[in-house]
């Protein structure tokens, strides 16, 4: 037995070549970016572009969390984009709240008499209730004045959602589609609560305004949509490598083989729950700052944000970069969000076929859903599955051979890296 | 020697099918065990309950030197608690090497947050390099085990198992599927086994078992039949009669 045949303990960087070239492109994008934008470069990529650009990254992180609880995890949530919405809210609360106070007390400085806590608090509360017919402030706005709160609950409330969620369904051994289907419903359930007028959330007006930092509104947006764009790019990147630290080492081996045979790693010993427990929440986690980015520069929530058609986008994005490998859920993200932002904007050219004219903004649903039914059936490894042809030429030709005595057996082309 | 396992009394029925009725069996540390009977005798599913799997109607399952229960703990628990299996098909992780598949297997701390921050250390490598080595895979290390062989995918099973350092070895027929010279190296793998464990081996080839040379317990309609050494067993007239004469 010579050292050679055993596998080295390379740095991280070594062993998953992907990361580095990921974050060379990452900064060099985000570089490009900054010097042809309005805010602080020449000005050749509209505010409103960066912005879009800033909300793609931000979707790539959602993907990437998506990938890591179903790619290499093997559970098929559908209910991810609730936490990113959750973020969305948690985030949104702060900066509604904190904006309407700047007003409320600049109109209320021209009374006589200074005005009282009970007054300003009621000022804010008409101002942002009043669409929805009320004038007080609902129980859980309690934190909304001060920012650390909110942002803490950007992290906890989708966390602990998640936790709650995961444990119950888990513990249930609820496992393939009903899992789907149960994450589903959390999410459809969660989006008709805030689609009504007494949730304390504005109900389908949602939240407004977002883009509008409080205290900064002589900064021109063109320069807060770079720094939102630059967060997003470095959330994106830490979430990157965070993501690859997980699935490089034992866990994400385990987590890999509960995808792969979950019976199988009970045997062994792994409390197969509690691993599950910890993907589904740390990547609701995720999911959640993603959303605390997305939004500010999206500059609206509201309820329909979160409806269940939102995560299952999510899960076709992720099948169509190519699921368990992160730079596929990332590219599928990009990509599949950019071309979607360019058909719906109507900005691609309709076909006219004499007879009938296809107009992209109508017909880009049945295009996606084509295009992952194909991916589906032809090419399952997704768009990713193209850097395999570049760097998987040595692998053996077994003709298609079967690897193993039965039908259920890995075939070739599943065992290629 | 004292008993390791102690299964008593043990019923299980699946929609009023008795599986299993009043099993008893028993197995002391470091021996060696062949189970034989004829198909639907129950074998497996006297693996599904001591393994946590299947929870039995009545009966009781005591393992270990402080005589716990088996019935109210997890497959996860039931597995750090030092009881391995083998399934019948190689259940190993196609997608993974060799070597990730063995350090999976390795006897570590269990839990999420352990797992999540496990550095493999010098003796770790080793020790899965002495495991490849015993199983004859030591060339084998970094390929994917979904290119091994049916056989090799065995051994590597099997020293999985090995490598969870089991008190209690349970094995689904290990000889299924394999060459004469691959019978006899899994034959001296679990000798070798038993000699610091006990070993379970479920088997329905009569050769295969009369290499192991051990107790024989032969099952039939979800009870023990007989018990003894082989030639023992294959003299009761009831085993010709249910198994043998067929």
């Amino acid at each position: 037995m010579t050292d050679a045949a055993l596998p080295r303990r390379q740095p991280i960087a070594l062993r998953f070549p992907s990361v580095m070239i990921f974050l060379a492109v990452l900064a060099l994008f985000t570089v490009g970016v900054t010097i042809l934008s309005e805010g602080f470069g020449i000005g050749v990529i509209s505010t409103s572009f960066i912005k879009t650009l800033g909300k793609t990254l931000c979707l790539c992180l959602v993907a990437l969390a998506m990938d890591l609880v179903w790619g290499y995890c093997g559970i098929l949530s559908l209910g991810h984009m609730a936490f990113f919405g959750i973020g969305g809210y948690a985030i949104g609360m702060w900066l509604m709240y904190a904006r309407t106070e700047i007003i409320v007390l600049e109109s209320l400085a021209a009374a006589e008499l200074p005005p009282t806590a009970q007054e300003v608090s009621d000022g804010i509360a008409t101002q942002i209730f009043g669409v929805v017919g009320s004038s007080e402030f609902p129980p859980i706005w309690a934190f909304a004045h001060s920012l650390p709160l909110q942002l803490a609950a950007v992290v906890i409330v989708p966390g602990l959602l998640a936790l709650v969620f995961g444990w119950l369904a888990f513990r249930s051994r609820v496992t393939g589609v009903y899992l789907s289907i149960l994450t589903q419903a959390m999410t459809l359930a969660l989006s008709l609560h805030l689609f009504q007028n007494d949730s304390g959330l504005r109900g389908n007006n949602g939240l407004s305004g977002l883009q509008n930092l409080p205290g900064l509104d002589e900064v021109p947006q063109a320069t807060v949509s770079l720094w939102f764009f630059w967060a997003s790019a470095l959330a994106l990147g830490l979430g990157y490598v965070l993501c690859t630290w997980i699935v490089a080492g034992k866990f994400g081996s385990v987590i890999r083989a509960i995808r792969d045979d979950e019976a199988r790693v009970r045997f062994l010993g792994y409390p197969v729950e509690s691993f599950k427990l910890v993907v589904f929440t740390l990547t609701a986690v995720i999911a959640g700052i993603a959303g605390a980015l997305y939004y500010p520069q999206a500059g609206i929530i509201n309820p329909a944000e979160i409806a269940p058609i939102a995560s299952i986008y999510l899960a076709v994005w992720v099948a169509i970069g190519g699921r368990g490998r992160l730079y596929g859920a990332v590219i599928g993200a990009a990509f599949v969000s950019l071309l979607s932002t360019w058909f719906t904007g109507g900005q691609a050219p309709d076909i006219n076929l004499g007879f009938y004219t296809i107009s992209w903004v109508d017909w880009w649903t049945v295009l996606l859903g084509l295009s992952f039914v194909a991916v589906t059936l032809f090419a399952p490894k997704g768009i990713g599955g193209l850097v395999d042809l570049v760097t998987d030429r040595k692998s053996p030709n077994r003709h298609g051979a079967d690897l193993g005595p039965d039908q259920g057996a890995l075939r070739e082309q599943e065992a290629e890296k | 020697m004292s008993t390791l396992l102690e299964v008593s009394g043990v019923s299980v029925s699946f929609d009023g099918f008795k599986a299993i009725n009043n099993l008893s069996f028993q197995i002391a540390d470091a021996e060696l065990r062949a189970v034989i009977g004829p198909n639907g005798a129950g074998k497996t599913t006297f693996m599904d309950i001591i393994t946590g799997k299947t929870k039995p109607d009545e009966g009781r399952v005591i393992y270990g030197d402080k005589s716990v229960s088996l019935l109210k703990m997890s497959e996860s628990r039931i597995a750090q608690a030092g009881i391995g299996r083998k399934f019948q098909r190689p259940t190993v992780f196609e997608d993974q090497s060799v070597f990730d598949n063995l350090m999976m297997a390795l006897k570590k701390t269990r839990g999420p947050m352990a797992v999540l921050f496990f550095k493999p250390s010098k003796t770790d490598t080793d020790k899965v390099a002495e495991l490849a080595e015993q199983i004859g895979l030591s060339g084998a290390l970094n390929r994917k085990s979904g290119e091994l062989s049916h056989g090799q995918k065995q051994w590597l099973e099997i020293g999985m198992l090995l490598a969870q350092d089991p008190r209690l070895l349970l094995v689904d027929e290990p000889a299924a599927g394999m060459t004469p010279a691959e019978r006899e190296h899994t034959t001296d793998i679990l000798r070798e086994a038993a000699k610091t464990r006990a070993v379970v081996v479920v088997e329905h080839d009569m050769e295969f078992v009369r290499r192991l040379e051990c107790k024989v317990t032969v099952l039939h309609e979800g009870s023990v039949l007989a018990e003894g050494s082989l030639d023992h067993v294959t003299k009761n007239e009831q085993v010709i009669e249910v198994y043998l004469g067929r």
